[in-house]
């Protein structure tokens, strides 16, 4: 077995790969505005550093999100093409959860990531990293106070918790480890559709907007 | 591989996979050596209408969804599979920023995935590339009339695979946007160019109103069709102020009247005025039928050849990217480096996209 997994539904661009057994190389960079020009770079160098080939690869997972939505599609467009074109297959994973899995917790905590627009997407879990609520987005305000906060949501609005637990983004390793382990047991891998979580913006625009003053006693388009 | 391979040797040309996500459309065209073998378009146009213009979002999913599905539509449409590519082309800009990263993103992966050359292209340029798949090599040097809804400029192309001079553009909107406009103002549906052609086919009097030509004879390649699309609304709020109907055939007559010919008078100054003969016009408003007519008219009058695409050749298409990566294969240019970004305001001198060039 061969799996490389990778997320780029935050700021970091990470990817890793796993023989089956252990993780044998990856990578990570953070910077927010550079996932297409880093994933496929950072794919090639960690499948060099393992003197492995592209040939060579038997699975693929990829982190859905929910994240801002240019960096999410360029990690699960990837996906998708390496999937149909290596005739692979490839599961989507939330990204939440992969955070989550790396959280190091005996109580029930959050995963909260910055979803831009002073809003976070968050997830609640247990102590043994199941998701009980979420994902979902909303305004820090509204996520539920009181347990400490995992991800780079905790490190933007330290309003949302006194305890801001490790670590900020999702480390592609832990998220081959969690594939290879859901292989495993024999769970269906979930579809690589993007967690979007709202709708795009737009507005349906009313009628064309006048170019001459009206007059105030006449309305001249209905 | 020259530009003359005939039938017997065509075969043997390499296969060049292309992928178009600048704005709305999900293009993926297959050509070998130059001869096209698909040309498959998904588009999300009607996902668009109801606001009236592209959503980048709502394109930049929809990309996202066709990507894989419209690439097999191709492979499917050409009878060859995946792995007879040999190079991927993909436009790197200029565009819509977030989906044109699907397209570069995809085309990454493919040739990760096939160990092929990747080439990030110049949308502009391939807009006059894809000329080569229907009439054969491009003269050299020409002068190229690219206008759509996204951009409207006059290029001087010494070489198409090599050097590309910006010799003017729009100021303001671009002409498929005043088509837009205008289309909202009459009340015709999204996108405003077929539709206006069409009313102003239905025996609009091209005379009928005699809106503006800015900048029309300025000494500049320079368009500007923002002052046009008001005084088309302000001659239609005058008209119902009056109480009057809106002849919309004879209005769309004259408005199409006037950017044809003013875009047309500019590409034949430009002609004249480099001493060049011939005459390329692309992009999606190069379907216009008056456009077309009157460019076709003056070229003659004017001693200059004149070449446009099939109306689906001018609109966004993923041949257009294939046709300039195979232009660029034969001639021996660099592929680009794996990490070039998408670049939305990517400048037509840079034909290929290299890595860093971003500032
Ligand atoms: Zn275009």
């Amino acid at each position: 077995m061969l799996l490389l997994a990778f997320d780029t539904a935050t700021p970091a661009v990470t990817v890793a790969l796993h023989d089956g057994s252990r993780v044998i190389a990856a990578d990570s960079a953070v910077d927010a505005r550079r996932h297409g020009e880093l994933l496929a770079s950072a794919i090639e160098k960690v499948l060099r550093r393992a003197g492995a080939s592209h040939a060579d690869l038997t699975d693929l997972a990829v982190g859905v999100g929910p994240g801002p939505y240019t960096g999410l599609r360029a990690g699960v467009v990837t996906a998708k093409v390496l999937a149909s074109a290596l005739r692979i297959p490839v599961e989507g994973m939330c990204t939440l959860d992969v955070i989550a899995a790396e959280v190091d917790a005996h109580q029930e905590f959050i995963v909260a990531t910055d979803a831009r627009r002073r809003e976070v997407y968050w997830a609640l879990y247990a102590g043994n990293e199941a998701r009980l609520r979420g994902p979902q987005v909303s305004r820090p305000a509204d996520v539920p106070a009181g347990y400490p906060v995992a991800g780079e949501g905790a490190a933007l609005y330290p309003e949302l918790t006194a305890e801001p637990l490790g670590p900020l983004f999702p480390s592609a390793a832990r998220l081959a480890e969690l594939a290879v382990r859901r292989r495993a047991e024999g769970a269906r891998p979930a579809p690589p559709e993007p967690l979007y979580l709202r709708r795009p913006d737009a507005r349906e625009p009313g009628p064309p907007k006048r170019v001459t003053e009206p007059s105030p006693a006449r309305r001249v388009r209905p | 591989m020259t530009a003359s391979a005939g039938p017997g040797l065509a075969t043997a040309a390499p296969l060049v996979l292309g992928i178009e996500t600048s704005c709305d459309e999900t293009g993926v065209g297959l050509v070998r050596g130059h001869e096209l073998l698909a040309d498959a378009v998904a588009s999300s146009v009607d996902e668009h209408a109801r606001f009236g213009g592209v959503v980048p979002e709502v394109a930049s999913r929809a990309h996202l969804e066709a990507m894989v599905p419209t690439v097999q539509r191709a492979l499917d449409a050409a009878g060859v599979t995946l792995a007879q590519v040999d190079a991927i082309a993909v436009t790197a800009g200029p565009g819509l920023a977030g989906a044109l990263l699907v397209g570069v993103c995809a085309a990454k992966a493919y040739a990760l995935a096939l160990d092929k050359p990747l080439y990030g292209v110049n949308h502009l340029a391939a807009h006059v590339a894809v000329d080569r798949l229907e009439h054969g090599p491009l003269p050299a040097p020409a002068v190229a009339l690219l206008v759509s809804g996204g951009h409207s400029s006059l290029l001087l192309v010494p070489d198409v695979a090599t050097e590309i001079v910006p010799l003017g553009a729009t100021i303001d909107d671009a002409a498929g946007e005043a088509f837009d406009k205008v289309a909202r103002v009459l009340g015709l549906p999204f996108p405003g160019g077929p539709h206006i052609d069409r009313a102003a086919g239905s025996g609009g009097d091209a005379d009928f109103v005699p809106f503006p030509r800015a900048k029309y004879r300025d000494g500049t390649s320079d368009f500007s069709f923002s002052g046009l699309k008001t005084a088309v609304a302000r001659w239609v709020e005058a008209r119902e102020a009056a109480g009057e109907p809106v002849p919309v055939a004879d209005v769309a007559a004259s408005f199409q009247e006037a950017v044809a010919d003013v875009l047309t008078r500019k590409a034949v100054d430009a002609c004249l005025a480099h001493g060049v003969e011939h005459l390329v016009i692309g992009g999606g408003v190069a379907a216009n039928s008056r456009l077309r007519a009157l460019a076709a008219q003056r070229c003659e009058a004017a001693g200059v050849r004149l070449r446009v695409p099939r109306p689906g050749l001018c609109t966004d298409n993923g041949a257009m990217v294939a046709a300039l990566g195979a232009e660029l294969l034969a001639r021996g240019v660099a592929a680009s480096a794996m990490d070039f970004p998408a670049d939305s305001s990517l400048p037509v001198t840079a034909i290929t996209a290299t890595a860093g060039q971003r500032v």
